[in-house]
């Protein structure tokens, strides 16, 4: 008698959690792995495919599935630092293999050369170059992200990357290189002695 | 509020933390009267010359611009008009170095003087008080006035503030050694100061306005008091000499006893800070109808031979006012703009006086040693006894230098003033400032490529979007054309299957048409041929016929090979194509141009594929 007891006793408890569970799976359910989501947003979204990936968010998925985080060029060494402290592994040096940091570049067309073939508009994981079949071809320079992959498919090699101008909001006090250029900087503030 | 309000009726005057006594070295630059620059020979004016976007051009090169006249149409946001200094023509709209540390170029306009310095119409406005604040606000910005006493925020948008405002505060507090170009100008132009002062309280609606005078100035004090005496709203605040206090947040806790929060305004605690400069160029531009388009800029150091205040017009190079001034330069002579506190050194003195230009100082190296060698930092904390925003200096150096974003934004890294007393009091020489300004602009550069990181990923996002869709419209368009072709084909076969039922009708057409076509044929050769040789008419008609076409054939042939000649003869002595072949002709040449570089490209490629794999074969064969 007790054990068929027991067994009513538990089978209940067994469906009213199993409900709830079924309950909670539905009401809070999660459209996608959020730690994907995390990486993602670390990731530099050059979408340039160095990792092997097709694009940042695969790579993501890919180490949110246990791939190695040093495989990002463009993030450089602050992306790793920040992927390690996410996912809780030592940080690495950046993976030769993969491409080397380097500084940011952006793509510029020699319009002139352009005969329109549309290959680096296909290339182009952003949509940052505009033009038509036939027609001469620009890239439109704020939405690049020198992610490089339209200077390879280029039959006639008219895309330079171009390294990105210094500009007075986004210069980095760096006085060396002022001083490299024009041979009278100093450091500031200047030191006041009485 | 209330506190505020108690604390300033008293009349006392707080003290704020930290702060240094440097040296003030204002003499003898205070004592010399204002003079006027002769115009340079160019005068160059960037088209930003402040915080904020810079303006659309509205004048072109070799225009003729009267004195005063608008060159840009104010931005959107934050933006101000600029206007010529003096009459003249635009010798160029061209990049120039900016006056800014790094010396990188900018989109400037340079104006040739005429030397006549002839005016654009003005309407003097003394009636002002019968005007509308909005009408006073756009009469300010159209004349381009921005807050000369630091970063150049423009005047209207400060006081286009929503909100009501208990105190006006008029800083003449001037702190930073060596510079004295608000004591002349409160010592010489006390009047204009007050109208200033005056106009700036009617647009705020401010009952009380307060002057603040730093206790070093005893002459300006003076002029001051005389001038303000008919005016019972406006005090007169004396405090002493301490370095940061003409800083905004700092001279409002010395006047009301409170700080203003972390990353708040002023405005928060309804309270508004003008300088006196900016009070004059108010009066100038409302009263005078007078645009911005001077300034008064202190030249000194030792190695001018006449330190003094002088009135620039702005656009003036550096290197002009220094000849102006008397330059005898030293080996390695440094030139810094601003202060020696705040400023910075110019990599080049071809830059312009800009709005936000208060001070050239040519130190010589006795008086100003260049700084030493930065040595390591040893906590002894005294950086953090002088910092007048209660911040921890050598924490925040270490954190900037290890690049520890977040941890410098928890330490308030942007609640610094950058006002150099942590880098004048640091016994190791520390250049501290310069850690912060860089450890900013990174921060800063780091937000903007978040933002353009987030966008990547957006327009990276609505591709592949589209990617998809396209491929799905491809394949239901190829599903749509099979199924028709395989509807056609059943209604091909359909009709097949009918055929014989309607075949009667038509095949008897066809028949009746062959008929008829028959009876015609015999009709014409009854009538054509003549009795007499009814039997051979038909073929010998056809053998001329043939004879026809063989001869139009022949002709045909000549032309063409006569052509062909025609073009060879014309290649070989290439005797100049017609019009309309030339650009055929440059065309196929850079279509051959363009795939010899992409065969080119190919072959290079084939040749590195080859070499890699002849470099990697060796490898193989050692591992073997």
């Amino acid at each position: 008698m007790s054990f068929v007891v027991g067994l009513i006793a538990i089978g209940a408890l067994a469906l009213i959690f199993g409900l709830i569970l079924g309950f909670a799976a539905i009401k809070f359910k999660v459209e996608s792995d959020p730690i994907v989501d995390q990486i993602d947003e670390i990731l530099p979204q050059t979408q340039c495919g160095q990792c092997g990936y097709p694009g940042c968010r695969p790579y993501a998925e890919a180490i949110a599935n246990g791939d190695e985080i040093n495989k990002c060029p463009p993030g450089g060494e602050a992306t790793i630092k920040k992927l390690a402290d996410l996912m809780g592994v030592e940080a690495k040096p950046l993976d030769a293999a993969h491409g080397e940091e380097s500084v940011k570049k952006v793509a510029i067309i020699r319009e002139d050369e352009c005969i329109g073939c549309t290959k680096c508009i296909q290339a182009c994981p952003v949509d940052a170059i505009l033009g038509a079949a036939k027609q001469m071809h620009t890239v439109i320079e704020h939405e690049c992200t020198g992610c490089d992959l339209c200077v390879e498919p280029c039959p006639v090699d008219c895309i330079d990357m171009v390294e990105v101008k210094a500009k007075p909001e986004t210069w980095q006090w760096n006085l060396d290189s002022v001083k490299q250029n024009i041979h009278k900087a100093d450091t500031i503030p200047v030191k006041l002695v009485e | 509020m209330q506190d505020i309000k108690q604390f300033v009726e008293s009349g006392q005057i707080a003290r704020f933390p930290g702060g240094i006594h440097p040296p003030e070295r204002k003499q003898p630059a205070s004592e010399q009267p204002l003079r006027r620059v002769p115009y340079a020979d160019e005068l160059i004016l960037p088209l930003r010359q402040h915080i904020g976007l810079s303006g659309q051009c509205t004048v072109r090169v070799g225009e003729r611009v009267l004195k005063g006249q608008p060159l840009t149409d104010a931005a959107l946001h934050q933006g101000l008009p600029l206007h010529a200094p003096t009459s003249g023509t635009v010798k160029a709209i061209e990049q120039r170095p900016m006056s800014h540390a790094s010396g990188l170029p900018e989109q400037a306009i340079v104006i040739t003087p005429d030397g006549e310095d002839k005016w654009r119409e003005r309407q003097p406005r003394p009636d002002y008080q019968q005007r509308d604040k909005a009408e006073l606000l756009d009469i300010i910005q159209a004349a381009g006035v921005a807050g000369l006493g630091g970063a150049g925020f423009p005047t209207s948008q400060k006081l286009a503030q929503q909100k009501p405002v208990s105190y006006l505060i008029i800083n003449g507090v001037e702190c930073e050694p060596y510079i004295c170009a608000d004591d002349r100008l409160m010592r010489e132009h006390a009047r204009d100061i007050v109208l200033g002062m005056r106009i700036l309280a009617y647009i705020t609606g401010t009952d009380k306005t307060l002057l603040a005078i730093e206790d070093n100035k005893p002459e300006a004090i003076d002029s001051m008091r005389v001038a303000i005496a008919e005016y019972d709203d406006i005090e007169l605040r004396i405090v002493p000499t301490k370095y940061p206090s003409g800083g905004e947040k700092q001279l409002i806790q010395l006047l009301t006893g409170h700080e203003v929060p972390s990353k708040q305004l002023p405005i928060e605690m309804g309270i508004i800070m003008q300088n006196v400069g900016t009070a004059f160029a108010v009066k100038e531009a409302v009263i005078d109808d007078k645009p911005l388009i001077e300034r008064v800029v202190t030249l000194t150091g030792e190695c001018i031979e006449q330190p003094g205040n002088v009135w620039s017009p702005l656009g003036t190079p550096v290197d002009a006012l220094l000849e102006y001034a008397g330059f005898k330069p030293e080996q390695q002579q440094r030139v810094i703009m601003g202060g020696p506190m705040m400023g910075f050194t110019l990599p080049i003195t071809a830059v312009p006086v800009i709005k936000t230009t208060n001070c050239i100082l040519v130190p010589s190296t006795r008086e100003l040693p260049p700084p030493g060698d930065e040595m390591a930092c040893i906590r002894c904390g005294a950086c953090a006894e002088v910092c007048p925003a209660t911040l921890q200096p050598q924490q925040l150096q270490w954190l900037a230098k290890a690049k520890d974003y977040p941890a410098l934004e928890e330490n308030n890294l942007f609640d610094c003033i950058e006002c150099g007393a942590c880098a004048f009091v640091c016994p190791s020489e520390i250049p501290l400032v310069h850690y912060y300004r860089q450890a900013k602009s990174q921060m800063r550069n780091q937000a903007r490529e978040q933002a353009k990181a987030e966008l990547a990923k957006k327009r990276f996002e609505a591709r592949q979007a589209r990617l998809e869709r396209e491929k799905e419209e491809r394949l239901e368009r190829h599903r749509k054309a099979a199924e028709a072709r395989k509807q056609m084909q059943q209604q091909q076969a359909q009709e097949a299957s009918e055929q014989p039922s309607d075949n009667d009708g038509k095949s008897s057409a066809v028949a009746a048409a062959i008929a008829r076509a028959k009876a015609k044929k015999a009709a014409q050769e009854d009538g054509s041929s003549t009795p007499a040789q009814p039997a051979d008419a038909e073929p010998e008609q056809k053998s001329k016929k043939s004879a026809a076409v063989a001869a139009a054939i022949e002709r045909a042939k000549a032309k063409k090979a006569a052509q062909q000649t025609a073009r060879e003869s014309d290649v070989e002595a290439e005797s100049p194509a017609t019009e309309q072949q030339r650009p055929a002709q440059d065309k196929s040449a850079a279509v051959a141009a363009a795939i010899a570089r992409a065969k080119k490209k190919k072959q290079a490629r084939e040749q590195q594929t080859s070499d890699d794999r002849a470099s990697q074969s060796p490898d193989q064969e050692d591992k073997q």
